[in-house]
């Protein structure tokens, strides 16, 4: 049953991001581009996303747990540290570059052909070269 | 365009956003997780969480098979990806360093982590915002690269 949420949660959310054109890597630069031709479709999406994440985070504070048992996630114990400012501001910037974020990146799998591919391997190496890094920082 | 019945971007875009959002609702009401992609597909690449593995998974494949039937009827919004390879390698590394880093990207510390008012979500989506928008003023009106 999990699984099948999981799937189905998938593969909503990627209907989502072609919908709302967010796979569309140009619309996406088109909103980080402040300066030039703006695009704020970028806004709606996130709002709408947002709306129905409202209601869901009210409905966990009347449940113990989720319908399949497991406990809501806690919050971070982390704070605002240097992981995450750095972190963000490198993901900002090679989001600028080419307009994928990891989500649409991989739904890119289905139809950016080549080049939606190269971008998902780039992205884990990415993924893996953190974790490598983290491992021998320690 | 099974789609034209609506006349403007703003309006796909609130649809689609509604999906995303109704898609992390039952995740998180259902399974009790979070659904932030750079933590799903991260986790699953480099085995940091087994025991969701087999969720993560199937997360990943509803991601890549949903859309991939909604491309093969050909009513499919287009998709445009930059066919710069420089820029495609650096954005991709610097996009996987950077989520992992941050332990979010625009679906976990954006859509879940705002809705939540989790001060870690706002940050770091002003930021990547902030970031993403000064690179894009280099990068293509001072640089002209994209």
């Amino acid at each position: 049953m999990r699984l099948l949420i999981s799937f189905l949660v998938g593969g909503l959310f990627g209907l989502g991001l072609m919908v709302s054109g967010m796979t569309d890597t140009t619309k996406v630069q088109g909103w980080l581009d402040v300066f030039g031709a703006w695009d704020p479709t970028l806004a709606f999406v996130m709002g709408g996303a947002i709306l129905p994440m409202l209601a869901a985070w009210q409905l966990t504070r009347r449940r113990r747990s989720a319908v399949l048992g497991t406990p809501f996630p806690p919050k971070s114990t982390l704070g605002i540290d240097r992981q995450i400012l750095l972190g963000s501001i490198l993901f900002g910037a090679g989001w600028a570059l080419v307009g994928l974020c990891p989500g649409p990146a991989i739904a890119s799998l289905s139809y950016g052909g080549t080049e939606g591919l190269a971008f998902l391997i780039a992205m884990a190496t990415g993924m893996l070269l953190l974790r490598l890094w983290q491992r021998c920082a320690q | 365009m099974i789609f034209a019945a609506l006349p403007t971007d703003w309006l796909y875009g609130l649809l689609g956003g509604l999906m995303i959002g109704t898609a992390g609702s039952v995740l998180l009401l259902v399974n009790g997780r979070i659904m932030g992609i750079s933590g799903i597909f991260g986790d699953m690449i480099d085995g940091s969480s087994r025991s969701k593995l087999a969720e993560n998974a199937a997360l990943v494949a509803g991601l890549i098979v949903f859309p991939a039937l909604f491309a093969a009827t050909g009513a499919a919004p287009a998709t445009l990806i930059t066919g710069d390879w420089l820029l495609i390698v650096i954005g991709g590394l610097l996009v996987g360093f950077g989520t992992r880093m941050a332990n979010g990207c625009t679906s976990g510390h954006g859509v879940c982590g705002i809705s939540r008012m989790s001060p870690r979500g706002i940050v770091a989506t002003l930021i990547y915002l902030t970031a993403g928008g000064v690179t894009m003023l280099l990068a293509r009106h001072v640089l002209t690269v994209i």
